[in-house]
């Protein structure tokens, strides 16, 4: 924005513009790179801290050097391609997955001023380029020629596409409460109340939906370590395979500052002056909190199985982001006062959770206690030495 | 599941994928060729032998004193279990008292590693699972138990500790002391591993009703120890044939009911509680004497055979030992649990999903070292 500005000045239209969007294009890049390499460091620290470990310790102070070390090591490594390898597609698709998750960024204001281009249809935008990696992730599979990266190919494209639907939901949702798609008017109208209080169901599915369209923990069905072994990632290594973390980082942190920017009002925050500059560190800080949780997320949850992801999207997530809409729109039909949103919102949210709650762990609490009695009483009735079928 | 080949979806071809000997999940060098319909397992075929050294054949070249040494490399996760398996086996074929002390210790070993082996399958059933930190929780509380087999034995794994007859050295000056720690240590590792992990919501999701296998099933397979107990079934050779001290401990043998992934891994983590409980006693009761019957240097058994078992942390491991009267067993074959465990995988793979497979596998817990011996 700047350099285009001051450049326009000195070499007049089209070359002044021209050489100021490359010039901002790789600063943005630079820029998340660094974000990249500062994730990976908070990620490992995190999870050491979760695990009762340090983390990276070694590399420079409290190993904060350590994201270069791996980048060079990534780097530095030779990159394999496989022999039946579809070769052109190999190479490319790392590209198509970044490429889509690079561009988002083009429309995400980071402050109030600092955007490279404000589009109005920004949201719109910014969801249509988050589909296209999928293509790439399916081209990474097949043409690995590895039935685990075929498999995972093919998982991503289930996955991303059904978890699409609730995101496109609960923007929708958003934009209706700013009558907006544009992000700076969406934060601006959030400077009173955020919609995290107006639509905390919004939130949730967003959160869920987002952590599952980026692929972290409970979600890395495709990576899925323990099964297809990395997925489409498989026979990737490399300066290869770096693209594919470098994106997958990029897309969590644009997940975080989407949460940041529609639910949590990015740069404005109660009770402080509006400045530029703390503009800038409240969207920072609200974004690394909401990375910390997906991070927090990732230390302690296992992964889904795809069935059961499919029928969480499917089941569960979609038809609320529909029931969400409807209350959104009830709400702005009628007029209500905002605590009537919030409340309906909450209670869906919490009894959606509760019944989860009591399908899948309430049984196992209750057979927990049972089962105690009944293998204490069993061993006491039967007298210690006995070998019999206890049915 | 019948032996015949089946296949998925009429007029579709299945998908052979090949799971192992390379693989992340297959704990070892086990190896299966699954066929699979989407994400349906339809068939599975084990491939075992990675790791055959041909152990049972190597013991009868072997004195007694020097077969103690292959057991520890057969389980390597619970090498203190499997030396006791050879040492009873000879003892019983020659008629030895091991003193008290001794006996006593050898239940407070045993059941130390039957914790630190729980721990290490709660951590990999964890990773199978696809989180990242109960592999830590489980490590840490193994690795505190593995320091005190060190300050035991000098060896954190094959320690080749018990000998015929008793074991090799008393416990050291400042035992009792680290064991009162390491005890209290471990009970709040374990309470913490179970509240990171049993009752999570989608860990929950993914082990239960998986991989089924009923009570009858499960003994016509030959199932043993947790893998068993989770059916219900009630066998465990601590209570059914108690050897050692273990009939003058109190202690419950903790079962599931469902015999799915769930109960097999809530069986370890419970049967990790009565090991402390274990300890607990043997600690109170144990008292100073000799820890070594009056052998000779080098065992010499009469002629005959024997049968001896134990309830090691994967089930009952027995061995079958015939002597001809010399210093070397004439045949010596082993009943490995995991083994038989291993046996009833393609049984529970019924209609499962290729996740599924991992964590059906995770949760029989085998080590290949006893599978392929």
């Amino acid at each position: 924005m700047f350099a285009r500005d001051i450049l326009t000045d000195l070499l007049g239209k089209p070359w002044g513009e021209i050489i100021g969007l490359t010039i901002e294009l790789i600063g943005l890049l630079t820029a998340l790179s660094i974000v990249v390499l500062s994730l990976t460091w908070m990620e490992r620290k995190l999870l050491g801290r979760i695990q009762g470990r340090m983390g990276p310790m070694r590399v420079g102070f409290h190993g904060i050097l350590q994201p270069i070390a791996d980048a060079l090591k990534l780097v530095l490594k030779e990159d394999v391609v496989p022999g039946s390898a579809d070769k052109g597609l190999f190479w490319f698709a790392p590209l198509a997955v970044f490429v889509p998750s690079f561009m988002i960024w083009i429309t995400i204001p980071v402050s109030h001023d600092l955007v490279l281009a404000n589009l109005d249809m920004g949201l719109f935008y910014i969801i249509a380029f988050a589909v296209l990696s999928i293509t790439g992730l399916v081209m990474a599979g097949w043409s690995s020629a590895s039935k685990y990266a075929v498999l995972g190919g093919l998982r991503s494209a289930a996955q991303l596409i059904s978890y699409e639907i609730p995101i496109i939901m609960a923007v929708i949702s958003i934009a209706m409460m700013s009558q907006s798609l544009n992000l700076q008017v969406i934060v601006e109208a959030q400077s009173n109340i955020p919609y995290a209080l107006l639509q905390p169901l919004a939130l949730a599915i967003f959160l869920i939906a987002g952590v599952a369209e980026v692929g972290r923990t409970p979600f890395d069905i495709y990576f899925a370590e323990s099964e297809i072994v990395g997925g489409p990632f498989v026979e990737y290594s490399g300066a290869h395979w770096s693209v594919f973390f470098l994106a997958e980082y990029i897309n969590t942190f644009a997940i975080a500052i989407l949460v940041a920017l529609l639910f949590f009002g990015g740069w404005s925050f109660p009770l402080m002056p509006e400045i530029s500059a703390l503009g800038f560190l409240w969207v920072g800080l609200k974004t690394y909190l909401v990375i910390a949780v997906i991070f927090w997320l990732r230390g302690t949850l296992p992964r889904l199985r795809v069935d059961q992801l499919m029928s969480l999207a499917w089941k569960v997530i979609i038809p609320l982001s529909f029931v969400n809409i409807m209350i959104t729109a009830t709400y702005l039909y009628y007029g209500w006062a905002w605590p009537i949103l919030t409340l309906i919102s909450l209670s869906i949210t919490v009894t959606v959770s509760y019944m989860l709650y009591r399908k899948i762990t309430r049984p196992a609490l209750r057979t927990l206690e049972e089962r105690l009695a009944y293998a204490k009483s069993y061993n006491q009735s039967r007298g210690q030495s006995e070998v019999s079928d206890a049915r | 599941m019948t032996s015949e080949p089946q296949t998925g979806t009429p007029g579709t071809v299945d998908m052979m994928m090949n799971m192992g000997p390379q693989h992340p999940a297959t704990h070892g060098v086990f190896r299966m060729v699954l066929s699979i319909d989407g994400e349906r397992v339809i068939d599975m075929v084990p491939h075992i032998g990675y790791l055959h050294r041909g152990s049972e054949k190597l013991c009868e070249h072997e004195q007694y004193s020097q077969i103690i040494t292959l057991f520890d490399r057969l389980d390597y996760i619970a090498n203190f279990n499997n030396e006791l398996v050879i040492c009873k086996a000879t003892e019983k074929l020659m008629g030895l008292e091991v003193p008290d002390r001794a006996q006593y210790i050898r239940v407070i070993l045993c059941e130390l590693n039957r914790l630190a082996s729980h721990m290490l399958f709660y951590g990999t059933f964890g990773l199978d699972a696809g989180a990242m930190t109960p592999i830590m929780y489980g490590f840490r509380e193994r690795e505190r138990i593995q320091s005190l087999f060190e300050s035991i034995s000098g060896a954190r794994m094959m320690h080749n500790f018990f000998r015929i007859g008793g074991i090799r050295y008393d416990l050291p000056e400042d035992f009792n002391q680290r064991i009162t720690q390491l005890l209290n240590e471990l009970q709040k590792g374990a309470e913490k591993a179970d509240k990171l992990l049993t009752f999570n919501e989608v860990f929950l999701a993914r082990t239960r009703d998986v991989g089924i296998i009923s009570a009858e099933d499960a003994i016509a397979y030959g199932l043993s120890g947790p893998n068993l107990r989770a059916t219900g079934v009630n066998y465990d050779v601590r209570k059914s044939d108690p050897y050692e001290v273990y009939d003058r401990i109190d202690f419950d043998i903790p079962l599931g009911d469902r015999g799915d992934c769930w109960d097999r891994h809530y069986v370890r983590m419970r049967e990790m509680y009565e090991s402390i409980k274990i300890i607990r006693q043997c600690l109170e009761q144990i008292s100073e004497g000799p820890i070594m019957a009056p052998v000779r240097r080098i065992a010499r058994p009469p002629a005959g055979e024997v049968f001896a078992h134990a309830e090691n942390p994967r089930g009952d491991f027995g061995v079958y030992l015939v002597s001809t009267g010399g210093d070397k067993p004439y045949r010596l074959k082993m009943r490995p649990p995991s083994f038989c465990n291993l046996m009833a995988l393609r049984h529970m793979l019924r209609d499962a999903y290729i996740a599924d497979a991992v964590m059906i596998l995770g949760s029989l817990d085998i080590v290949l070292g006893e599978v392929d011996r």
